[in-house]
């Protein structure tokens, strides 16, 4: 009995001497926090698990969080717990917040360089990392999941309502028109709607028309930016929707992406949304489809000009150990690798993020057999990026967009005018931004 | 009849209540004390930043007329859940306590709606009236209503009404059932024999004995529509069209948990607090004094 017992314990001995030694060797885990549901969940998952196949010093561990604003605020809520994951994914919405609070997060580029990883701020396409960079070009966090708007249009309509479904409608114009001839051959309930109504109508519409959306480049140089909104032309497009809501010419859709279901359920021919609903369309609409540039107003100078993104981007949270910094850094370098990009973009429907990856996927012929996926890249890069659409960065932006949206609904249901709808959500908005601009510059 | 226990020192009830003690101030007294000091600060969402702003959050509250907007959305939506989940409940009750075949089946599926989450409750109100997608909005636009609660402010108002009540109407059913129940039935056929038809010994008898069932209702319903709708707003409209289903508990969740203003959304809960109190003692002054127990 005795002898048992004593090689027991030299047995566990030996266990406890290898579970101490273990450390030394063990991986480097790097906590990823994410949003992304379905077929993307998916996709987030095979990146992890191919990164942690490819290298044995770091473990990535994917965390699904909820919705968007769900995961900011789970990611906000750690920080404050002191134990915020290494990455976040943040919904372009937060890009604001999240810089404003620089001693919550640690920039990629200065991540990058500490890191001693290879990267080239330039071979990222402009119109994505514009996005995520400061005034002065560094990049802040990593573009992940982007997209821009596009038009949708179903192409069984357009033939039965005599329109030419190879030659959709180009302007705002051509597009209403095209609406009331769809309503009147079989969509009486909708001749087009837009999802993200302000994304599309207020956001996407200014940069597509090179109109300020507010001052200070749309607030990437300076927290004291002002909202601009209610320019003539944004009460004209407002104007023209009202107008048309009235008749269900164009019929409100709702705030986020619950409308876009109109569109493959066959309701709406015209649907106005994120090029990412490209996997829904593809599954779910039983009738010829395509996408489009969306519109513009022709009388405006300059436009089109070029869209800005949707989509979400990977925040590096500060505070964090240098080696583990060096695994994130490694991450980032995996994912920007050129052949893994264009896979992903082909896979997902999310644009490339590098020039490499997409000329890599141009080059093989890809777009000709799925051009939809090459509308969103080439309204993004239609022009060099001005002021005016270089992107938007406004604090409290969750906020503002359903401000916005209020105010909107309001002009379409008839109880203001668009012009003082667009009045007030000038003035409700600056509100906003300066109770952001007193707690971020303190 | 003296019922009070008699203790030697003070250490031992003491020490008996401190697990009740512990438990509200723990999760009663502490973070309402929070909300309060929260409520006096100026915030970033991450903490990084705090400043004591004093009453600052207080006045910017009330200079919103979305504020103002959100108290008379409150008021109209508990009064109408108020009052129809509790009739509907009482007239549903007063059926069920009848002799009926099948009693026992519709009680069970009367009390069914109360074991369905508040989140869940929205969604499925949301598939019969979703104005395009919706399996009872096509034949009600057939019958030429035109249904949008998209856009129009009083459908969408309908629309959470008529969720919350739904939900609602279980929990007070069975309270009234149980009432019920209690009436003694020899004073009902009493009355039956003097003459008095339904109608008047439901409002003479059952309605006046019934009134402290009734009277906790309205406490409890109040206390539920002020809390506990917020899920089904929050699938069903959102808050929208343009703040027109907007309740005070929902806009201290849209402004302090979506948008970040942790100072702002703790003022309004100090509000919400103060108006619940104040509500419920009002019920217990005055309208307790009405109840016959």
């Amino acid at each position: 009995m005795s002898f048992m017992s004593r090689t027991g314990i030299l047995a566990s001995a030996g266990v406890a001497a290898m579970l101490a030694a273990s450390p030394a060797a063990a991986q480097i885990e790097i906590q990823w926090w994410h949003a992304m549901t379905g077929a993307n969940n998916e996709v987030v998952n095979k990146l992890a698990a191919d990164f942690n196949a490819a290298q044995k010093d770091y473990k990535v561990v994917a965390t699904y969080k909820g919705s968007y604003p769900d995961t900011m605020n789970a990611g906000i809520a750690a920080f404050r717990a002191g134990n915020a994951p290494h990455i976040l994914q943040v919904f372009e919405v937060g890009t604001a917040t999240m810089m404003g609070a620089r001693g919550a997060i640690k920039p990629v580029a200065e991540m990058m360089k500490e890191a001693g990883e290879a990267f080239d701020p330039k071979a990222y396409l402009p119109a994505v990392s514009g996005y995520y960079s400061t005034a002065k070009g560094e990049l802040l966090s990593f573009p992940f999941n982007s997209s821009s708007t596009v038009m949708w249009y179903n192409k069984d309509a357009f033939r039965k309502a005599g329109l030419d479904p190879e030659n959709p409608p180009k302007t705002w114009p051509e597009t209403f028109e095209a609406a009331k001839k769809l309503q009147a051959n079989g969509h009486p309930n909708c001749g087009m709607a837009t999802a993200w109504v302000t994304w599309v109508n207020i956001e996407q519409f200014s940069v597509w028309h090179n109109v300020p959306l507010a001052t200070k480049a749309n607030g990437i140089d300076g927290f004291d930016t002002e909202l601009k909104i209610n320019s003539p032309l944004h009460v004209k497009h407002l104007e023209n929707l009202v107008e048309h809501q009235k008749t269900k010419v164009y019929d409100y859709a709702g705030r986020t992406n619950t409308g876009e279901g109109r569109f493959t359920s066959g309701e709406c021919p015209i649907m106005i949304t994120s090029s990412g609903f490209y996997g829904n369309v593809k599954a779910n609409a039983k009738f010829d489809w395509a996408n489009a540039p969306m519109p513009y107003y022709p009388d405006v100078p300059g436009a089109p000009q070029n869209s800005t993104l949707g989509g979400a981007s990977l925040w590096v949270m500060g505070g964090k150990k240098a080696d583990e910094y060096k695994g994130v850094a490694k991450f980032f370098a995996f994912l920007s690798d050129t052949d893994r990009q264009a896979k992903l973009h082909t896979d997902s429907g999310y644009l490339p993020i590098t020039k490499a990856a997409y000329e890599k996927v141009k080059a093989s012929g890809f777009y000709k057999e799925n051009p939809y996926l090459e509308t969103p890249i080439k309204e993004l890069t239609n022009k060099e990026p001005t002021e005016n659409s270089r992107g938007l960065r406004l604090g409290n932006l969750v906020q503002i967009r359903d401000i916005w949206a209020e105010e909107i609904e309001s002009a379409l249901a008839g109880k203001k005018s668009a012009k003082a709808a667009l009045d007030a959500a000038v003035e409700r908005g600056n509100q906003q931004l300066r109770q952001f601009e007193r707690t971020v510059s303190r | 009849m003296d019922k009070r226990a008699i203790f030697s020192g003070k250490a031992l009830p003491y020490m008996l209540l401190l697990p009740q003690l512990a438990i509200t101030i723990i999760f009663f007294y502490w973070p309402a004390s929070q909300a309060v000091w929260q409520s006096f600060l100026l915030e970033d969402a991450f903490g990084l930043s705090r400043e004591f702003v004093g009453f600052e959050n207080y006045r910017t509250l009330f200079q919103q007329r979305e504020y103002y907007d959100a108290m008379v959305n409150t008021a109209v939506f508990s009064s109408l859940v108020a009052f129809f989940s509790l009739s509907i409940a009482l007239l549903l009750a007063t059926q069920a306590d009848k002799n009926i075949r099948g009693a026992h089946g519709f009680k069970t599926l009367l009390i069914w709606p109360y074991a369905v989450a508040p989140a869940v409750a929205g969604v499925l109100w949301i598939f019969m009236f979703h104005p395009s997608l919706g399996t009872l909005a096509g034949p009600m636009r057939v019958m030429g209503f035109d249904w949008n609660p998209l856009l129009d402010g009083g459908d969408a108002l309908a629309l959470v009404v008529m969720s919350a009540t739904w939900k609602q109407v279980s929990y007070n059913f069975l309270f009234f059932l149980a009432g019920l129940q209690a009436i003694p039935r020899s004073v009902l056929e009493a009355a039956a024999i003097d003459g008095a038809g339904p109608l008047r010994r439901f409002w003479t008898i059952t309605f006046p004995l019934l009134s402290p069932t009734t009277f906790f209702l309205v406490v409890v319903t109040i206390v539920y529509v002020f809390f506990e709708t917020f899920g089904i707003i929050d699938a069903v409209t959102g808050g929208g069209p343009s703040g027109s289903t907007t309740t005070m508990v929902y806009k201290v969740y849209s402004d302090g948990r979506l948008g970040g203003d942790l100072g702002g959304s703790a003022a309004q809960s100090v509000v919400l607090m103060v108006i619940v109190i104040a509500l419920t003692a009002i019920q217990f002054r005055y309208v307790e004094r009405r109840v016959q127990y």
